[in-house]
C-alpha cells in the first residue's frame, strides 16, 4: 500500500477538492461534526473561561494582598448587592467557588480532553474523525450549557447575605442544603450536571475512538502515550463522573423535594455526601492532569529525538495511577473523625501512587538523558512542569500522612499544593501541548522568542504566587477566608505581587497568538523536525478538513514511537 | 472493514461505555443503603450496637468470669438548631461496670406552643467503642412526640460489651461519651429515604 508522505498532504487552500470542502461559518461551528473545528471550539471556550477563572482569582489576590477587607465591597456594589460584613463574606465565597469550578470544569477539562484530545487523538491513530461525531457536537455544547448555567448562578439569591452559590467547589451539605435557600445552588448543580454529561459523552466517544479506529497495524502497544493517556482519563471521567452526577442529584433532591440523604434528622448523614464527592473528586485530579502527562511525553521525546524511555512502564503507570487513585479518596477527609486504621490505610494508598508517578518522573528524564536536546517552547515548559509537577508531589507525599494532614488540613499549605500540581502541573502541560501543536492546527508559527518570555515570566509569577502559600499554611493561616491577622500579610503581599507578574505574562501569550495570525510564517507539515514522529506531523499545517481518506498502515518495522511512513 | 461493520462496533462499544456510566450512577444510590449497613455492622464513626436482653446477660456472665474493670460513660445531649426543645441528661457521668447493664435518664421539654415530633441520632466517642457499645432499650429507636410545654423522663438500657477489654485500639478508653441530638422531624416524611 502506498502510504507516502505525499499520500496524506493537504490540497492547497486554492483547490477545491471534496476532501477541503468546508461548510459556511455558520453550520461549520454552531453544527460542527468535525473533530479538529470541535477541538479549536473547546480550545476557545476553555481560554474564555480560563480568562474568567484568571480574573476572579485577581480580585481574591487583591483582596488577599492587606489584612482586612478592602475589595470584595466594590464587587458586592458592582453586583446590585449592598456591601456590609455578611455580603462581603458571601461574595468571596461566590468567588472561591467560581473559581474553583471554573478552573476545573470549564478550563483544564475542556482544554486537555476536549481541545488537545478531540484534535489529536483521531490524527495520531490514523482515524478520519471521532467515533461519534454528533455525540462530540453535543458534548461541546453541554459544557458551554453548564457553563452559562453556572455564571446564571451568580445573578440569583444563594444565602440571605448575598446572589451566588458561595458552597465552594465541594458543594458539601449542609451549607448547600439549607445552608443556601436560594436557587444559586441548583444553577450551580445544574451547570455540574451539564459539564459532567458532556464529559461522560466526550468518554464513551473517545473510549469507541481508540478502541475501534485505529489505523490497521496500530496495536495499542504502539499506540502514541498522549492517547493512552486520554484512554485512561476517558476511563476515570466514565466510571468517576457519574457518582458525582449521582452525589449532587441527592443534594438537588435534598434541596428541593423533601429527601434527607444528607439531614441526619430525616436519618442521612452529611459525611456520606462527602464520601460520594471525593469519590468522584480524587479521580477528578488525575483526569485533569493524565493528558498532561501524555502530552509532556510527546514533548520530551520529540525535543531529545528519541523514543520515550520505558514506554510499556509509562502507559501503564498511567492505568495504575488510574486504577489506584479510585481507592484514595478518604484521604481529603482526614479530619472528618475517621478511625486510626483507616487512616492508615489511606495513607498507605495515597502514597502508593508515588511510585507510578515516579516511574513516570524518572523515565522523562532518563527520555532526555543522552538525547540531542533542543529547547524549543513546548520542551521548556515540559520541563518546568515535570520541575513543578514534582514539587507538588513532594507536598502531596506530605499531605498524604493523616497525622500531618490533621496540622495542615483546609490551610494554605493544602492550597499551595494543589496549585502546584494544577495551576502548575496542569496549566504548564496545557502551555506546553499548545506552543507543540498550535502550529500545527492554525497553520501559522507563533514566535519562539515571545513563548520563551511567556514562559519565564509565567513561571516566575506562579512560584511567586504559589510557593509562600507554603509557609503562610505552615503557619496556620486557613483557606476561604478573605481576611487574616498582621502575621500573615507580608507572605501574603509578595503572592499578590506574583499575580501581577503572571498577568503580565498572560499579555505575552496573548500578543504572541495575535503575531501568529497576523505575521506567524507558515507552518510545514513538520516544523519540529527529525523528532516529530507521530502521524500528526504527515499530515499539512492545519490538516486536511478531512484527513486520512486512504488510512495510513503501520507496518510491522513500525515501533511504539515511530509512525511516519517510510520514505521510498 | 466496512463502514457498516465499523458502525456496529462503535455502537456497540459506545453502548457498554454508556452501560458503565449509568452502572456508576446506580452505585452512587447503591452507597446510600450501603453506606449505613456498613457503618451500624462495624461501628464505624461510633456507630452504636443494638442487643437484646439474651445478648446482655450472656455479656454479664462473660463479664463476671472474666473480672471485668469499670468504665465511665459520660451524657451529652443537644439539639439541632431548629428544635424548641431543652434537652439534658440526668446525670451528666455514671461509672459502670463493664457488662452489667445500666440505665440513664434523659429529660425533654417542649418550650414551643405546638406539639412536636422528634427523633434522636446519636453516637459514642471515642469512636472505636461504638461496636461494644450496646443499647437494648431507648428513645432513640422511636420518634418521640411532645406536646406544649410537656417535660418527659426518657430512659436509655445499656451495657457496654466486655470484648472492648481485649481490643488493643480501645485500651487506655477510660470514658465512653454518648451524644444524642434532637432533631424535628422533618416535615414531608418522604418514606423513600433510609
Amino acid at each position: 500500500m502506498a502510504t507516502t508522505a505525499e499520500g496524506f498532504q493537504a490540497h492547497t487552500e486554492d483547490a477545491h477538492h471534496d476532501a477541503d470542502h468546508k461548510p459556511g461559518f455558520f453550520a461549520r461551528w454552531f453544527m460542527s461534526t468535525n473533530h479538529k473545528d470541535i477541538g479549536t471550539l473547546y480550545l476557545i471556550f476553555a481560554i474564555v473561561a480560563g480568562i474568567l477563572g484568571g480574573a476572579i482569582s485577581g480580585i481574591m489576590r487583591a483582596e488577599l494582598a492587606e489584612p482586612g477587607i478592602q475589595v470584595l465591597g466594590y464587587w458586592v456594589d458592582l453586583m446590585g448587592g449592598e456591601a456590609n460584613f455578611d455580603a462581603n463574606l458571601h461574595m468571596w465565597n461566590v468567588l472561591i467557588t467560581a473559581h474553583g469550578l471554573i478552573m476545573v470544569f470549564f478550563m483544564v477539562m475542556p482544554a486537555m480532553i476536549g481541545g488537545f484530545g478531540n484534535w489529536f487523538v483521531p490524527l495520531m491513530i490514523g482515524a478520519p474523525d471521532m467515533a461519534f461525531p454528533r455525540m462530540n457536537n453535543i458534548s461541546f455544547w453541554l459544557t458551554v450549557a453548564g457553563f452559562c448555567s453556572l455564571l446564571f448562578s451568580a445573578f440569583v439569591p444563594g444565602t440571605a447575605a448575598g446572589y451566588g452559590a458561595g458552597t465552594g467547589w465541594t458543594v458539601y451539605a449542609p451549607l448547600a442544603t439549607y445552608g443556601h435557600d436560594g436557587p444559586a445552588v441548583d444553577f450551580a448543580i445544574f451547570s455540574l450536571h451539564l459539564a459532567g454529561a458532556g464529559s461522560i459523552l466526550g468518554a464513551t466517544n473517545f473510549i469507541t475512538t481508540i478502541f475501534n479506529m485505529r489505523a490497521p497495524g496500530m496495536t495499542l502497544h504502539k499506540m502514541p502515550l498522549f492517547v493512552w493517556s486520554v484512554l485512561v482519563t476517558a476511563f476515570l471521567l466514565l466510571l468517576a463522573l457519574p457518582v458525582l452526577a449521582a452525589a449532587i442529584t441527592m443534594l438537588l433532591t435534598d434541596r428541593n423535594f423533601g429527601t434527607t440523604f444528607f439531614d441526619p434528622s430525616g436519618g442521612g448523614d452529611p459525611l456520606l455526601y462527602q464520601h460520594l464527592f471525593w469519590f468522584f473528586g480524587h479521580p477528578e485530579v488525575y483526569i485533569m492532569i493524565l493528558p498532561g502527562f501524555g502530552m509532556v511525553s510527546q514533548i520530551i521525546a520529540t525535543f531529545s529525538r528519541k523514543p520515550v524511555f520505558g514506554y510499556l512502564g509509562m502507559a501503564y503507570a498511567m492505568v495504575a495511577i488510574g486504577v489506584v487513585g479510585f481507592v484514595v479518596w478518604a484521604h481529603h477527609m482526614y479530619t472528618v473523625g475517621l478511625d486510626v486504621n483507616t487512616k492508615m490505610y489511606f495513607t498507605a494508598a495515597t502514597m502508593v501512587i508515588a511510585v507510578p508517578t515516579g516511574v513516570k518522573i524518572f523515565s522523562w528524564i532518563a527520555t532526555m538523558w543522552g538525547g540531542s536536546l533542543e529547547f524549543k517552547s513546548p520542551m521548556v515548559w515540559a520541563l518546568g512542569f515535570i520541575f513543578l509537577f514534582t514539587v507538588g508531589g513532594v507536598t502531596g507525599v506530605y499531605l498524604a500522612n493523616g497525622g500531618i494532614d490533621d496540622v495542615v488540613h483546609d490551610t494554605y499549605f493544602v492550597v499551595a499544593h494543589f496549585h502546584y500540581v494544577l495551576s502548575m502541573g496542569a496549566v504548564f502541560s496545557l502551555f506546553a501541548g499548545f506552543y507543540y501543536w498550535f502550529p500545527k492546527m492554525s497553520g501559522r508559527m507563533h514566535s519562539e522568542l515571545l513563548a520563551h518570555i511567556h514562559f519565564w515570566i509565567f513561571f516566575i509569577g506562579v512560584n511567586v504566587i504559589f510557593f509562600p502559600q507554603h509557609f503562610l499554611g505552615l503557619n496556620g493561616m486557613p483557606r476561604r477566608y478573605p481576611d487574616f491577622t498582621e502575621a500573615y500579610a507580608y507572605w501574603n503581599h509578595i503572592s499578590s505581587a506574583g499575580y501581577a507578574i503572571m498577568a503580565a505574562s498572560m499579555l505575552v501569550f496573548f500578543a504572541n497568538i495575535a503575531y501568529a495570525f497576523i505575521a506567524g510564517r507558515r507552518a510545514p507539515a513538520n516544523y519540529w523536525g527529525e523528532g516529530a514522529t507521530t502521524l500528526e506531523w504527515t499530515l499539512s499545517s492545519p490538516p486536511p478538513y478531512h484527513q486520512f481518506e486512504t488510512l495510513p498502515v503501520i507496518e510491522e518495522h513500525h515501533d511504539y514511537h515511530d509512525h511516519r511512513p517510510a520514505t521510498a | 472493514m466496512t463502514s457498516a461493520t465499523l458502525q456496529r462496533r462503535n455502537m456497540r462499544v459506545g453502548m457498554l461505555s454508556f452501560l458503565a456510566a449509568a452502572g456508576m450512577v446506580g452505585l452512587g444510590y447503591a452507597a446510600v443503603p450501603l453506606y449505613q449497613l456498613f457503618c451500624q455492622v462495624t461501628g464505624f464513626g461510633g456507630t452504636t450496637q443494638r442487643a437484646t436482653e439474651a445478648e446482655a446477660d450472656l455479656a454479664a456472665r462473660m463479664a463476671q468470669s472474666a473480672g471485668a474493670r469499670t468504665i465511665s460513660v459520660r451524657f451529652d445531649a443537644t439539639t439541632s438548631h431548629s428544635m424548641p426543645w431543652t434537652f439534658a441528661p440526668e446525670k451528666v457521668t455514671e461509672t459502670v461496670q463493664i457488662g452489667e447493664r445500666d440505665m440513664a435518664f434523659f429529660v425533654a421539654r417542649n418550650d414551643s406552643a405546638e406539639p412536636i415530633t422528634g427523633t434522636a441520632t446519636f453516637n459514642v466517642e471515642p469512636e472505636q467503642t461504638g461496636k461494644y457499645f450496646n443499647k437494648i432499650q431507648c428513645f432513640c429507636f422511636t420518634e418521640q412526640t411532645l406536646q406544649p410545654g410537656e417535660e418527659v423522663r426518657m430512659p436509655v438500657l445499656f451495657f457496654v460489651d466486655p470484648a472492648i477489654m481485649d481490643d488493643p485500639n480501645a485500651q487506655g478508653v477510660e470514658q465512653i461519651t454518648l451524644s444524642y441530638t434532637f432533631h424535628r422531624k422533618s416535615e414531608p416524611a418522604s418514606a423513600d429515604t433510609p
